[in-house]
């Protein structure tokens, strides 16, 4: 059976960081999967999304989420970015993980994709489901991710490509 | 270039149990995920399993979910310092014959020192009362590399037919 769940590049921090870029992603996978194990140096760090470098209002997100012992939704419309989530994690030494699954990432139709970010906290914590739209048709060939706080040292970022054959 | 994700090992029950174990989990790669299609046969509509790593029982377990049964609201929960991990909806001996629920865990880091977030999906539908959807975030806060996982029933047994898949991911 052929490979079709591929490492394209990983990412550890050496040093704190506000961001991490994956950069120069061929377009010859179906799907892209990134797994993303961080931590702020500070409390909540707020982690984003982009693609291609593109800041401009052109991002949207629907999402499910528990923030500690309250369920609720969130729709944004007009985004900068994807939050990949609305708090992190309020630890400095427990990791989050937020897996972002890219859908149709080379082709030539907007792009979804799914993020899925976990971070309990032993007594409190926080779970979102979300899904991200990018309004653009132009494949995907960087994916940036940033914070308005660093990353800590040992966060690591994996892109994963997915070939359907 | 290598397939990464990897087949470690697998159960498909011939007979009920009331536990899996998955042991001897080599530390070889980056991820581990766990794939799951099982049934109780407690009587009710749906059950609930435990997990549990390292066969570690001390109070070193949390979660906070996020859970719809049937058409209800969605329901919250934050649970710490627990003696292990949940994972609902498991179809139980009242649901639909020969239907099954669907889990999936992501463990990444596994083999590595530090405290463990996993992310957890399950599923149970029963074309009629009591389908549910969880989705939860937990942390094993474990210090050793994760080498084995037990999945028990609070009540009762996983069916015969019940099936267990545990891969490996690397990322190099």
């Amino acid at each position: 059976m052929p490979a079709t769940y591929e490492p394209i590049a990983t990412t550890t921090l050496g040093s704190a960081a506000s961001t991490i870029t994956l950069s120069s992603i061929p377009a010859t996978y179906t799907d892209l999967r990134l797994v993303f194990v961080h931590q702020g140096n500070t409390a909540n760090p707020f982690p984003i999304l982009r693609f291609n470098s593109d800041s401009g209002t052109n991002y949207s997100y629907t999402d499910l989420y528990n923030s500690g012992s309250t369920a609720g939704t969130q729709r944004v419309t007009n985004s900068t970015r994807i939050a990949i989530s609305d708090w992190g994690t309020s630890s400095t030494t427990i990791p989050a993980l937020s897996i972002i699954d890219i859908f149709s990432y080379a082709g030539s139709t907007n792009k979804t994709c799914l993020i899925n970010h976990n971070a309990d906290l032993n007594g409190s914590g926080y779970v979102e489901r979300r899904v991200g739209l990018w309004r653009n048709t132009s494949a995907i060939n960087a994916l940036e991710i940033s914070s308005t706080q660093n990353f800590k040292a040992g966060t690591t970022a994996t892109l994963y490509g997915i070939l359907k054959a | 270039m290598a397939n990464t994700y990897t087949l470690i090992a697998s159960n498909t029950l011939g007979a009920s149990a009331a536990s899996v174990t998955f042991s001897a989990i080599p530390a070889t790669y980056t991820d581990l995920v766990l794939r799951i299609s099982a049934r109780s046969d407690n009587a009710n509509l749906y059950s609930t399993f435990k997990i549990t790593y390292n066969a570690d029982t001390g109070t070193n377990y949390s979660e906070t979910r996020l859970y719809v049964q049937d058409t209800g609201t969605i329901s919250s929960a934050t649970q710490g310092s627990r003696s292990n991990n949940t994972a609902r909806y498991e179809t139980g001996a009242s649901a639909t014959s020969n239907t099954f629920s669907s889990f999936e865990l992501f463990l990444p880091n596994y083999a590595g020192t530090a405290n463990k977030p996993i992310s957890h999906f399950g599923v149970s539908e029963n074309n009629s009362t009591d389908a549910g959807i969880s989705t939860y975030a937990t942390l094993y806060r474990g210090s050793s590399a994760i080498s084995s996982i037990e999945l028990g029933n609070f009540l009762g047994n996983f069916v015969s037919g019940s099936s267990f898949f545990l891969y490996g991911i690397k990322n190099s």
